[in-house]
């Protein structure tokens, strides 16, 4: 992937940003219907202590870093 | 190789996960971790508390050490077998003001040859109806390298990382994850015990050891994507999968797929993971000759690569959320083990004296223990 292509991935998401700001999009999964997102077995980051542990440990022994992230955890049901 | 990195790991940890509109909960773990295999035992604690102060603080601190016993391919074959202890403080705080939810952390990890000091920031927005969270992160930090049979040699390192990450409910019964990352890293980069290997016809093996020399930059950028299913059951499957490229040439996949299985007071999780890499550009088994080129290394973690992982873990819940216990909400108890195993297509084991060329390639075995307690509260 060239820097160009990583460039114009931030763009793109940034873009989503300011877009929030001025449309209105309804959103087509509503609240009440995100009983099984809020089940904890749905949580990408249910376990953030051993998460990181492991995450250390394979960076430790790999050539690769980074991306395994989560931007949010949660469902946003709240 | 093995060290940098970490504080700027332990961001993820203390940003936890990033739920703009919503502080992370309040919980507290002890976590034991036990790392077998390749000659090397390491082990130690990880603490973390985080508490909500007031509506819209929440404070989160982690203690985390190493105790390291090495006598790894490397040390057998260039050194002698040492001990030595990790120590890391972090402290962390996340401020929420609406659908925003802004982070400052600072890291810091002491070892008595390797200093490192990490401060990160990032900021979270909830948009479309709480559909999607977007997280834009930065992180800076500095190392201070040091020898411990030289208590003059001293350099510096300075590390950067930039992330932006998307979280997006698809459907009622998917979510997914996008995450891009770049570090950028510039200084003293390589460890200043390794050596590699050249050439040397004037000793009777017919190859001798010099010190690694690196580039001093390295940018990193890495993409990852995450999706987990709400089967038709109850039950999860989660698939993931990060494309990783450096300026030193390594490029690398990484694939995995998880299953969640809840049954009664017990959660089952089962995952495998693939990742396999190129080299870096100055990565040799064997150099021609002394000083051969401008840049060189032999550090196995920056050869070409391939490694599996199987996951088993086990999680029993011993105080139910419906009840409560005193001011414990839900409490769980957790146990994993990793079984990694890596095989390296260019690093041969020297350890049984084979004649040159004749080397086998080096294969890891290790095994990833961890017991945790979380208390919600």
């Amino acid at each position: 992937m060239t820097y160009r292509a990583i460039g114009r991935m931030l763009f793109l998401i940034t873009s989503m940003a300011w877009l929030a700001g001025c449309t209105s999009i309804e959103p087509w999964v509503k609240p009440y219907e995100r009983d099984r997102l809020a089940d904890p077995i749905m949580a990408l980051e249910g376990d953030p202590v051993s998460t990181a542990y492991i995450q250390h440990v394979f960076e430790a022994r790999e050539g690769a870093r980074g991306g395994e992230g989560a931007a949010g955890g949660g469902c946003g049901c709240n | 190789m093995l060290k940098r990195g970490i504080a700027i790991l332990m961001f993820g940890l203390l940003a936890g996960p990033a739920v703009a509109g919503v502080l992370p909960e309040d919980r507290s773990d002890a976590l034991y971790h036990l790392y077998v295999g390749g000659g090397v035992e390491i082990d130690g604690p990880s603490i973390l508390v985080r508490k909500q102060v007031g509506k819209s603080v929440s404070l989160v601190g982690n203690y985390y050490v190493d105790y390291v016993s090495s006598a790894s391919i490397d040390v057998v074959t260039t050194a002698s077998p040492y001990t030595e202890e990790r120590e890391q403080y972090s402290f962390g705080i996340d401020y929420l003001r609406g659908n925003t939810t802004m982070r400052a952390n600072y890291i810091s990890s002491t070892e008595s040859d390797f200093d490192s000091t990490t401060y990160s920031f990032s900021v979270s927005q909830d948009m479309f109806g709480d559909l999607t969270t977007l997280t834009l992160g930065y992180a800076y930090g500095e190392d201070i390298v040091g020898r411990s049979d030289d208590p003059t040699f001293s350099r510096d390192n300075r590390r950067q990382q930039y992330s932006v990450g998307v979280t997006q409910i698809l459907t009622r019964n998917l979510i997914a994850a996008l995450n891009v990352e770049t570090a950028t890293d510039e200084g003293f980069l390589n460890n200043p015990y390794r050596s590699v290997r050249y050439l040397d016809p004037n000793v009777a093996s017919g190859f001798s050891f010099e010190p690694e020399l690196y580039p001093a930059t390295r940018t990193s950028n890495a993409v990852g994507l995450r999706a987990r299913y709400f089967l038709p059951y109850r039950a999860a499957v989660e698939l993931e999968y990060r494309f990783f490229v450096d300026t030193w040439d390594i490029q690398g996949n990484t694939v995995g797929l998880t299953y969640i299985h809840p049954m009664g007071p017990f959660t089952f999780t089962v995952k495998g993971r693939y990742h396999d890499q190129t080299s870096a550009h100055f990565y040799r088994d064997l150099f021609p000759r002394s000083q051969a080129t401008n840049f060189r290394g032999r550090d196995k973690e920056l050869s070409e690569l391939t490694s599996y992982t199987l996951k088993l873990k086990a999680s029993y819940q011993f105080v139910d959320e419906n009840k409560g216990w005193s001011f414990v909400k839900k409490a769980t108890v957790t146990a994993s083990i990793d079984m990694i195993s890596i095989d390296y297509h260019d690093f041969s084991d020297l350890r049984a004296g084979a004649p040159i060329g004749s080397e086998s390639l080096y294969q890891l075995e290790a095994n990833v223990f961890q017991i945790f307690v979380s208390l919600w509260y």
